[in-house]
């Protein structure tokens, strides 16, 4: 069979609003995923035995079902939850639905890179805080969170790109991401396998380029 | 849009032939058992083999590996499988490529998709897993099996490779439970295993959340079993003298 690239340039403008979902996608995703799992991190590391029990069932239970899963069950049950919460038909995109599974199933994960960082903190820190009469609340958002996510930004961002990669799984609600964008853009012209090439090698090298930067930042960001 | 619950849906009939919608759930575990461990064992033995070329003392061989990690670990899982799907069949020569597409049925050329794709997929990770475990033994294993006259196979197999997959036990397991859950992207061309059989039983059934909540619970009990099936094992042959669990 004979491959013909050119009919990917006419179709650019469309990819790049593939592309822009996305982005948009995983940026919502990261940002959520981040605040949510900050705040399971905490639950986990609280000395209430309820809330640590309660945070550590949410990350198992995510961390061992598939994204895909997620993300269906999301998209055909959300309808539903807001309907008995609102008690009225409350029309939901697919768009919503997918934010939603992605910042409850990231936050799992969030939650132990973020556990982890807090974990790596000195003791002594946590003992001068106390020392120094801050609360709680002080000691964590003024001392330890700020060092540790310092030390954790390497592992949250190579997190960011696995979730770049993961958005690609819209495509099973329809949603017009990049691969969707792709798929629809070259089956049109009857060249998928040209569009479905070089979706390949945008995510690659969006990638690559993402964790070769990662890597750097990984040795001067180095405590 | 009225919700009726009912727990009790899994054991009525799908109205297609006699099966209830339990047989259809035994059905898709089935296939996601069926691809998870071919496609294991694909990514084992590859894996194998590109992280022993990582770490040999040769540059072409060890860039080979490494390019081939960069390129499955930065392409989606789900564009590799299309392209598993949908490109290499046209690439393959006449004869093959219409034995794939007209000889074989819809299910199996799916399923041969998947499970490549999956094997090869998986295989970049496990090749830094193994890679891991080789680099993070002391250097002194390696010098001593060269005096004592090993040759580079030699010290591989006997010396470095059954020490080093005793430390990686932990992220191989976390990979093998991957490969299970990954396993679902084979529901988007049409593969019907447990996710696609959850999709149709909350389609026919109209109880999505028991359909789901019952999906959710499988692959959750099937994640658990395996992992304290895996933790037995890496006690069972943790390398005396290291750090091991249970802090042992």
């Amino acid at each position: 069979m004979e491959f013909d690239f050119s009919g990917i340039i006419p179709s650019l403008p469309g990819l790049w609003n593939g592309m822009v979902m996305t982005l948009q996608l995983m940026a919502l995703g990261v940002v959520g995923g981040i605040i949510l799992g900050t705040i399971l991190a905490l639950m986990r590391l609280s000395h209430s035995k309820l809330l640590s029990n309660i945070a550590g069932a949410y990350v198992n239970y995510f961390r061992s079902i598939p994204l895909l899963l997620v993300i269906t069950w999301f998209y055909l049950a959300v309808p539903f939850v807001l309907r008995w919460i609102t008690g009225e038909d409350t029309p939901i995109g697919a768009f919503a639905s997918c934010i939603v599974a992605f910042m409850m199933f990231e936050a799992a994960y969030f939650c132990e890179i973020v556990r982890a960082g807090v974990q790596s903190i000195s003791k002594g820190q946590m003992g001068a805080a106390q020392a120094l009469g801050m609360t709680y609340g002080q000691m964590m958002r003024l001392i330890i969170l700020p060092q540790a996510f310092r030390k954790m930004t390497p592992l949250l961002l190579q997190q960011s790109i696995i979730l770049f990669q993961d958005t690609s799984l819209v495509y099973a609600v329809g949603l017009v991401d990049f691969l969707n964008a792709s798929r629809a853009s070259g089956d049109i012209i009857g060249r998928s396998n040209e569009f479905l090439i070089f979706a390949g090698l945008t995510y690659f090298t969006i990638s690559f380029a993402a964790s070769l930067l990662v890597k750097r930042l990984q040795k001067r960001f180095a405590v | 849009m009225n919700y009726n619950w009912d727990w009790g849906v899994f054991f009525k009939s799908t109205g297609v032939g006699s099966e209830t919608y339990l047989d259809w759930y035994v059905a898709g575990l089935g296939w996601t058992i069926a691809i998870a461990v071919v496609a294991w064992i694909i990514a084992l033995l590859l894996g194998s083999i590109l992280g022993v070329m990582r770490t040999v003392p040769n540059r072409i061989v060890s860039g080979i590996a490494t390019c081939y990690v960069e390129l499955f670990r930065n392409v989606p899982l789900l564009v590799q499988l299309f392209i598993w799907y949908f490109l290499v069949p046209d690439l393959l020569p006449p004869d093959l490529q219409e034995w794939y597409k007209q000889d074989l049925n819809p299910t199996t050329s799916a399923y041969l998709s998947v499970v490549v794709c999956l094997g090869l997929f998986t295989a970049a990770r496990v090749c830094e897993q193994v890679r891991t475990g080789i680099q993070a033994l002391p250097r002194g294993q390696e010098s001593a099996a060269r005096a004592m006259g090993f040759k580079l196979p030699q010290i591989y197999w006997n010396v470095l490779l059954p020490q080093a997959y005793r430390i990686i036990i932990p992220p191989l397991t976390s990979e093998f439970l991957n490969v299970f859950k990954n396993s679902s992207v084979a529901s988007l061309i049409g593969l019907m295993e447990l996710l696609a059989q959850t999709k149709q039983t909350a389609e026919f059934s109209a109880n999505l959340f028991e359909a789901f909540t019952l999906a959710t619970l499988i692959y959750f009990t099937l994640n658990m079993g395996l992992m304290l099936l895996m933790r037995m094992v890496e006690k069972k042959v943790a390398v005396p003298g290291l750090i091991s669990v249970g802090g042992k």
